[in-house]
């Protein structure tokens, strides 16, 4: 089967930055695919350059096989759902619903038509005569959603879409994104910098560092096994262990271990079998409800964080800020690191 | 000075009646006051004989402006010319303005904006007597014209009726274009200060949505750019309905309404008919701005 999506050794250079380099991946048809990184990391700028606002400096993008680099935007088969949601101001909801086919040449009546059965399926039949100005944020991101999906885009992109939303409602689109990519089989490529989003919704996840991809995986494999110590900071907020920390702990290898597989203990107590542990200071203790996690700074150097739930809270109930402590972590839980 | 400011804060309407005391005295005294005692003005008559102002409430005066051919000839010639600058102004305005706005940046931008306001640095006499200089008939355009062989076209030109003349700095030609380098500033400024706040994810979305570039520009540039093409067009407007200088400097020797007041209210000693073609500019500007708004120029604002 032809990818949806194909690139093929991208480089986007702006003077002398290079907000991509060199990158290559492909996503499937009807695949939820997310972009995840901090602002800067590149993830869009490759958006932006599925969707035809910029030509790649080197390689080729692919949509559905054909060579698109230097397509302008309007001869792509792909819509976007903007960060901003840019609905045109001057019009009502229905003719910015309607707009994709009013460009296309779709007589009035049908195109009108088309626009309410794409507001129905967002929810807003209702507001059809309204203007943007008068809708809520949720609202405006479904029409954002009606307008780009109106074309039967085979891809649709979505720049931080959720981004302006507050967290109910975020977690609610989220639910509903989902839905709707799968009753529509449409290709989705979403951009976002919270690692949440990206994990709950895509099938498949490109992590963004520096203009490369530094994993590109299913949410299930970054979380569990990240390849880098950026991937694993990034996505799964894990502690890393560097060639000279691993080396100090008695480790081979760079590693991450998670904050949940670290138990915290007194110093004095003996370390079960088959763990390893390493001696520190508590600097802080946040409390997150169902868990507490505890900031330490290890005698070897890092700042390691250990996720400690309520009932083991209790019974450490003498550790407080200050005490001496020693993390200790089942061996076969820590993930070894490339470089 | 810590007491004064807390003293204010406590009290936020006094500080308001502060603030706008002394401009409302302005506004009021100085600008409407005169606006309302010229209008006042056109209700006297002046008396045939002693040519002294009746200073009594009568229409005699308007009824001078309406029925003669001659007055409603005046009115008609500058409305006209008012139009035609304000749509030329409005054509050429636009390309430059959307450069402006959407494209150039840093310095080319400054240059841009530095270029537009320049001409209005320099005295407006010295630039209408120049251009009278520049469209004589042994002026640079007319030498320029003959240099590249289109002396014929500029001939053909001058030849057509009504708005031709024996050269352009004696015909409604010249006179248009004088009005249209004077005034073009006032469309550019605020056209690109109207697409300057349309964000550049609109014109995104649009092509994203299937819209050729000429699709964008009448579907979305154009619409929002409307406030400042009614904003402008008001400047050019209402700039040529009242000018009586580069009418009486360049051009055919028609009166003009602006010249038509100058003449009144000085070798004529006529105040009451000066006053009462003073008033149809503000008429005509009212009249424009209840079209405009008719047609939705100001929704977006």
């Amino acid at each position: 089967m032809t990818a949806a999506i194909e690139f093929r050794g991208v480089s986007r250079i702006y003077g002398d930055v290079r907000a991509v380099d060199d990158v290559s991946f492909t996503v499937e048809p009807g695949e939820f695919f997310a972009m995840l990184g901090p602002s800067g990391s590149g993830k869009t700028t490759c958006l932006r350059l599925v969707a035809g606002f910029d030509t790649p400096t080197r390689g080729q993008v692919l949509l559905d096989g054909a060579d698109v680099s230097v397509v302008p935007p309007y001869d792509r088969n792909v819509n976007t759902v903007f960060q901003d949601y840019a609905l045109f101001p001057h019009m009502t909801v229905l003719q910015n619903v309607a707009y994709g086919p009013k460009v296309r040449g779709i007589a009035t009546a049908e195109r009108e038509q088309r626009a309410r059965e794409m507001l129905e399926l967002v929810q807003l039949g209702a507001q059809a005569q309204r203007r943007p100005a008068q809708l809520s944020g949720g609202q405006r991101q479904r029409v954002a959603l009606a307008r780009a999906l109106i074309n039967r885009p085979k891809v649709l992109l979505l720049d931080e879409p959720l981004g302006a939303l507050d967290l109910k409602l975020r977690e609610e689109m989220q639910i509903e994104l989902k839905g709707l990519q799968k009753k529509l089989g449409i290709t989705f490529v979403y951009v976002t910098h919270d690692q949440g989003e990206a994990l709950s919704m895509a099938d498949r996840v490109a992590v963004f560092n520096k203009g490369r991809i530094e994993q590109l995986a299913a949410p299930r494999e970054l979380y569990l096994r990240p390849a880098t110590a950026f991937v694993a900071r990034f996505v799964g907020s894990a502690n890393v262990a560097d060639a000279v920390l691993a080396g100090k702990l008695g480790a081979t290898l760079p590693f991450a271990i998670r904050a949940e597989n670290i138990d915290v203990q007194d110093e004095p107590a003996p370390v079960p079998a088959g763990h390893d542990a390493a001696p520190g200071t508590v600097l802080a203790v946040q409390f997150h409800g169902a868990a507490s996690r505890w900031q330490v700074q290890l005698d070897a150097g890092e700042v390691w964080s250990a996720l400690v739930s309520e009932e083991e809270a209790r019974r450490r109930n003498g550790l407080a800020v200050g005490a001496r402590v020693k993390l200790s972590w089942p061996r076969e839980a820590a993930v070894p690191l490339q470089g | 000075m810590r007491g004064a400011s807390t003293f204010f804060w406590r009290r936020p309407h006094l500080y308001l009646l502060l603030l706008l005391v002394p401009p409302l005295l302005w506004f009021g005294t100085v600008y409407l006051g005169s606006l309302f005692a010229l209008l006042a003005q056109s209700f006297y008559r002046i008396d045939d004989f002693t040519a002294q102002i009746v200073r009594e409430p009568t229409l005699a005066t308007y009824k001078q402006l309406v029925t003669a051919p001659a007055h409603l000839n005046i009115v008609l010639r500058t409305v006209t010319m008012a139009l035609a600058v304000t749509i030329a102004c409005a054509v050429i305005a636009l390309p430059i303005a959307t450069y402006m706005a959407r494209y150039a940046s840093g310095r080319v931008k400054a240059l841009f904006y530095v270029g537009v306001m320049l001409p209005m640095w320099t005295s407006y006499l010295v630039k209408v007597y120049a251009w009278r200089m520049l469209l004589a008939k042994e002026g640079i355009i007319a030498w320029f014209a003959n240099k590249l062989g289109l002396a014929g076209v500029l001939e053909a030109l001058l030849a057509m009726p009504g708005i031709g003349g024996p050269s352009l700095s004696s015909s409604y030609i010249g006179m248009f274009l004088v009005f249209v380098y004077m005034w073009l500033p006032f469309m550019i400024l605020p056209m690109a200060a109207a697409l300057e706040r349309v964000p550049g994810s609109l014109l995104q979305a649009s092509a994203d949505l299937g819209a050729r570039p000429s699709q964008t520009f009448r579907n979305v540039v154009l619409p929002l750019a409307v406030p400042g093409i009614a904003a402008g067009s008001v400047f050019t407007f209402s700039l040529t309905l009242g000018d009586y200088i580069i009418p009486s400097v360049v051009g055919a020797p028609g009166y003009f309404i602006g010249m038509m007041v100058y003449v009144q209210q000085g070798t004529a000693g006529n105040i009451p008919l000066a006053a009462a073609f003073s008033v149809v500019p503000v008429v005509l500007i009212f009249v424009y701005l209840s079209i405009a708004k008719r047609f939705g120029a100001f929704d977006a604002l």
